[in-house]
């Protein structure tokens, strides 16, 4: 009798276990999911304003088609790499975030644009919408990284494997982002 | 909490007895006490948020009025991963300063001075909404509305208290006579001491933990925006401000990022009663994560120069000691 309450109190405390570790992964997933749209929405804002961007500098900046030409190409390349998976994505808007940094390296050259009201709050919108997309990475990444360590650790792991949780890839930094910051010693 | 519940659980019921002289006055008092605070507290969590910006004297702005402000914000609340952008204020008061309140991150603001504004950069300012967004996802924002309205509470009763015993409620008691007006006394003379003791051993406890809050909240804030030196070339101009906050009182001064009604630069000692650690302090930490000197604090361009935006007159709130502002 004894055995039997015994057998059935580990057995309730191992399912109440099981499910414990289950929605905490499934959790974690859709937190993932979820901080991936974030990126997504915003990514897709800042494709939504670069064409308002470029219109309202282009007479302007005669003499600069041709950062305007490459911002309107990286735009149309970071649109087609949407579908490709979080790593080709990531390449094609880092990209794009160069020639913006570009365009409005040459903007500071322009006193005209940089009184024209219209422009200034483009410009803002747009460097709003590069923040979000670096805290929304950051947010994305950090969900990542907890998520895969439920799946690749002792004893998630084993429920991981079961139900077929897969560990997820980062959105990677862009390339200057990486280099080693210098110390300024003034 | 527990702490300030017993302190006003143990003031009631000392105020009770000497009131009634009686054992079973006590146990009414405390009854109704606890009746009291529960239906305050009720109210207080559900528009505590709302009484604390109309007294401080906040507008709700959008999107299209404050394009930069808004955008901040958002970003905040995107690196913290709160489920919704909390609603923003804005104070028309030149002194720099900055809170946010509520009850949990679904219903949560943020409120800036109009000051803070024009004298912080976008990198600052940033780091000052994420500090306020540090409290909101620490739930700090719940704490200080529960706390503020039991320890506002205890003054309240105990300033009653003590103005009732003064104008002679006490002297009837005692010609009253027999062994009741005896241990009635003996309860006087003890609700008189924790009248006095039990508001400053509240507030005391408040501020220490809002002080504690404080650091975490830094911490917390370059978590999100991973930039230490923002926060503190912010917190450095928030310093080197003199102007005190017009709308600033005791009831509200610990919600603010830094405390709007003392001359904070000079201090170095924390006192019992200081609701904020002192800003050099925090500042030295914020540098120390940035493994930078304080020489970093003014490197880069000093803040732009200020416009005087004369506030619209607004009667002032209510002094600090009155109930309407603390709740």
């Amino acid at each position: 009798m004894i055995a039997i309450v015994a057998i059935i109190v580990i057995l309730v405390v191992l399912g109440i276990i099981f499910a414990v570790m289950y929605n905490s992964l499934v959790t974690r997933r859709n937190q993932v999911d979820n901080s991936w749209s974030q990126i997504d929405v915003q990514l897709k804002r800042r494709h939504d304003l670069i064409p308002n961007l470029v219109e309202a500098v282009k007479d302007y900046m005669s003499y600069e088609q041709e950062t305007l030409t490459k911002v309107t190409e990286a735009r149309a390349a970071a649109i087609s790499a949407g579908n490709q998976g979080p790593q080709a994505q990531a390449q094609a808007e880092n990209m794009l975030t160069g020639t913006l940094k570009s365009l409005f390296a040459v903007v500071e050259n322009y006193p005209d644009l940089k009184a024209n009201q219209n422009v200034m709050s483009l410009q803002e919108e747009l460097t709003a919408t590069e923040n979000k997309i670096a805290f929304a990475r950051q947010f994305y990444n950090d969900s990542v990284l907890t998520y895969n360590n439920k799946i690749q650790t002792v004893p998630s792991n084993l429920i991981a494997g079961m139900f077929d949780f897969s560990t997820r890839q980062f959105f990677a930094a862009p390339e200057e982002d990486k280099a080693v910051p210098t110390v300024d010693l003034r | 909490m527990g702490l300030v519940v017993a302190l006003l659980a143990a003031l009631g019921y000392a105020i009770g007895v000497a009131w009634t002289g009686a054992q079973q006055g006590g146990l009414g008092f405390l009854g109704l006490f606890g009746v009291v605070a529960i239906v305050w507290s009720l109210v207080g969590y559900y528009s505590g948020d709302k009484m604390v910006l109309a007294v401080s004297g906040a507008r709700q702005v959008t999107h299209a009025e404050e394009p930069q402000l808004f955008n901040i914000v958002e970003e905040m609340t995107i690196a913290s991963g709160l489920p919704q952008v909390p609603s923003v204020y804005v104070l028309e008061e030149s002194a720099p300063n900055a809170f946010a309140t509520g009850r949990d991150p679904r219903h949560a603001s943020i409120a800036v001075t109009r000051g803070i504004m024009h004298r912080l950069d976008r990198e600052q300012l940033q780091g000052v909404i994420a500090h306020e967004m540090a409290h909101i996802r620490n739930y700090d924002i719940r704490f200080e509305t529960l706390v503020g309205i039991l320890v506002g509470m205890i003054a309240l009763v105990a300033d009653f208290f003590l103005r009732w015993s003064f104008w002679g409620g006490m002297g009837r008691r005692r010609s009253g006579g027999g062994s009741d007006g005896q241990a009635g006394a003996i309860f006087a003379i003890v609700a008189v001491v924790l009248a006095i003791i039990a508001p400053l051993a509240a507030y005391a406890v408040q501020f220490a933990v809002s002080r504690r809050r404080e650091y975490l909240a830094d911490a917390t804030a370059v978590e999100l925006t991973r930039n230490p030196l923002g926060l503190a070339r912010a917190l450095y101009w928030i310093a080197e401000d003199p102007e005190p906050l017009r709308h600033a009182n005791r009831a509200t001064a610990h919600l603010y990022i830094a405390n709007p009604l003392k001359n904070k630069k000079t201090k170095e000692v924390t006192s019992v009663f200081d609701t904020h650690p002192p800003i050099r302090k925090r500042i030295e930490v914020l540098l120390a994560m940035a493994h930078a000197g304080p020489e970093a604090l003014t490197a880069g361009a000093a803040p732009a120069a200020v416009e005087a935006t004369p506030a619209p007159d607004q009667t002032d709130p209510p002094a600090g000691d009155s109930a309407s502002a603390r709740a």
